[in-house]
């Protein structure tokens, strides 16, 4: 019996996303592996038994097909113990796979465990194969997504983290033979003085503006906007909307707008259901940050630009023109 | 203070990812070269805090280190422009993986230093490994935090100063909407984020230093690690070919009723 470890992050309702298509993946090495089941490591202060969080948690893992559900109580977020404790579970599991979603977190405590025992960390996985006991072969995104990358990793055991936006997420269909809520098994890790140094405080969420990683529509600005003064319109066009405001690199490396704003590969991820870029070009590094949108609407004045071969719909024109009109017409509507 | 920033040499690409007709790498015949914004803003960072430490009567200065082609000397005089003043080129002839690069980092900082201060930037572009940092950081045996957007240095003890002793960091970081923040003592690694700062354009006379300045460089033997790349491809979007809903302020008929349709006009 081999096990693949999922290392998952949860909030108040349960799993989150990334989490679950995390442990989707992990399901598609273990299913491949015969032999193999997945096992989920939750570390935080996840009260055992009965309470409503553990019973999301619980039932959330039994959908996913998890097989066994382990739990590391533990205060607040300290990378290094976080990893010090999904390395000892995943030894006494005798994982052959140790598995976290490419998130912030995730990322940070892979790449402390893979320091830790000296293992190679493959980053942003979509797929992996294991063919014989120390080879695995894998799928990765390189430049955020932009370049695909097949490698072979020479490795008793592979530490991997997912690109979690080439994988959906998906339940296990057909019934399973495991219990409909999975238990939680308490695991306590042997945690040195050192590992605890670096833990992170956590201010009180702020509330602000509608935030643009989760906003329903954004209204992005370019270089073509042509300064300050041309964003009022874009302010203007996702308030209309109940969405946000964002921009490109140039936008912000000239200035105008602050990087908080900034989406794409060194900004943020957003995933709306209407991506507006108006005056921007399509740099793949642009486009790594919202390629996920349903709908994205392109307006500038070269016809020819890349962004106008990636969006649905285009208006070739300027828009300074273009925005002010259109906020016109909306706002006669009322 | 003295501080080492870490930054790798990546090509420029824009529009699309073209590669070589063997498909074993990007085709740079046609790119100019840059580091990630992460670490623009990294040397920029350490750019300010040594500014800081010396108007304050201190002494500080900014090392800045890559591993790569001979061509990275490039690289390490951008930094310079914008204020680094000493460069270091590991020069390797292929690319390395983030164990043997943290390696061979540890190396040099630990002959070069001590340094106060160790920055990376978050990840690098291509490879989004985002692990040098941390690796240096536990082969050094330093506390490491990752992905800051703000970086504060505060004098440790009541009689200490910035010029003194050393400070004390406080690092913040976004998490989920939630704002993190991280005390630890220097020395440390920390790695940054685009955002923590807006890089400066570098001035002429910092160009002017960036031409003349001193390129330390050492070669170094291939070190293979366990992973290999067996391919490259780039992924195939459909490129849809967007459907022109029309020109300038009269495509606005045809935006509205998209609008509409979308579902999101009331
Ligand atoms: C490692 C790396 C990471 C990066 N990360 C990011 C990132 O996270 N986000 C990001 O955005 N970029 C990022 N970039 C930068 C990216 O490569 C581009 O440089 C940037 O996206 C260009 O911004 P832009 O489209 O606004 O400007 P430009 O490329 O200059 O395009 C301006 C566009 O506006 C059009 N235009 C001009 N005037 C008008 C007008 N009056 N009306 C309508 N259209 C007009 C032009 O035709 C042109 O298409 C990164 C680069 C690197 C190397």
């Amino acid at each position: 019996m081999t096990q693949v470890l999922v290392l998952v992050e949860h909030d108040a309702d349960g799993l989150i996303d990334s989490s679950r298509r995390a442990v989707t993946f992990a399901r598609g090495l273990a299913v491949a592996n015969a032999n193999s089941k997945v096992a989920v490591c939750v570390i935080g202060e996840v009260p055992t038994g009965g309470a409503e969080l553990a019973s999301a948690i619980g039932r959330q893992a039994a959908e996913y097909g998890v097989a066994s559900l382990h739990v590391v109580p533990f205060t607040g977020y300290a990378p290094l113990a976080w990893a010090r404790a999904l390395g000892q579970l995943a030894d006494s599991l005798s994982a052959d796979a140790v598995v976290a979603a490419g998130t912030d977190r995730g990322s940070e405590v892979m790449a402390h465990l893979g320091a830790i025992t000296g293992e190679e960390m493959v980053a942003n996985c979509f797929a992996v194969s294991r063919s014989g006991t120390h080879e695995w072969h894998l799928t990765r995104q390189r430049w955020g997504g932009s370049l695909i990358e097949e490698a072979w990793l020479e490795a008793g055991r592979a530490l991997l983290t997912v690109a979690t936006d080439a994988i959906p997420p998906a339940s296990v269909v057909e019934p399973v033979a495991a219990p409909l809520e999975l238990e939680l098994e308490a695991y306590e890790p042997q945690l040195a003085d050192g590992d605890t140094s670096v833990v992170a405080t956590e201010s009180p969420e702020q509330a602000g503006g509608v935030s643009l990683a989760s906003a329903r529509v954004v209204v992005s600005g370019g270089r073509g906007v042509g300064g300050v003064e041309g964003f009022s319109v874009i302010e203007q066009l996702a308030a209309y909307f109940g969405g946000a405001v964002g921009v490109s690199r140039a936008v912000t490396s000239l200035g105008w707008r602050p990087h908080s704003e900034q989406v794409g590969q060194t900004g943020t991820r957003v995933t709306p259901d209407l991506y507006m870029a108006c005056g921007i070009s399509g740099a793949i590094q642009h486009l790594a940050g919202c390629q996920s949108a349903k709908t994205m609407i392109a307006i500038n004045t070269d016809g020819d630009a890349p962004i106008m071969a990636r969006a649905d719909y285009a208006v070739i024109g300027d828009v300074n023109e273009v925005l002010p009109a259109l906020l016109e017409v909306l706002r006669a509507r009322g | 203070m003295r501080i080492l920033v870490c930054v790798k040499r990546i090509p420029m690409v824009g529009g699309r990812i073209v590669l070589t007709p063997d498909g074993g790498q990007i085709d740079t015949s046609m790119l100019g070269f840059t580091v990630s914004p992460h670490e623009e803003c990294a040397v920029e960072e350490a750019v300010r805090i040594v500014e800081a430490v010396r108007a304050k009567g201190g002494s500080g200065e900014v090392t800045v280190l890559t591993l790569g082609p001979p061509e990275a000397a490039d690289q390490l005089r951008d930094a310079v422009a914008l204020g680094a003043s000493k460069c270091v080129l590991l020069e390797t002839d292929r690319e390395w993986g983030p164990i043997a690069t943290a390696e061979a980092i540890a190396q040099e900082a630990r002959e070069r230093g001590p340094f106060d201060l160790l920055l990376f930037g978050n990840e690098a572009a291509d490879s989004g490994d985002f692990q040098v940092g941390i690796r240096v950081a536990h082969l050094l045996d330093l506390p490491v935090v990752t992905g800051i957007k703000g970086l504060a240095l505060e004098p440790s003890g009541s009689a200490g100063s910035l010029a003194g002793s050393l400070p004390r960091a406080s690092a913040r970081r976004e998490y989920r909407g939630v704002e993190e923040s991280f005390e630890l003592g220097l020395p440390a690694v920390v790695t940054v984020k685009e955002g923590i700062n807006l890089p400066r354009y570098p001035s002429l006379p910092g160009r002017m230093r960036a031409k003349k300045a001193v390129i330390d460089s050492l070669a170094l033997g291939w070190q293979g690690e366990a992973l290999s790349t067996e391919s490259l491809r780039v992924p195939t979007v459909e490129r849809r070919r967007a459907e022109l809903l029309g020109r300038g302020a009269e495509a606005v008929p045809a935006l509205v009723a998209l609008l509409e349709s979308l579902g999101l006009l009331s």
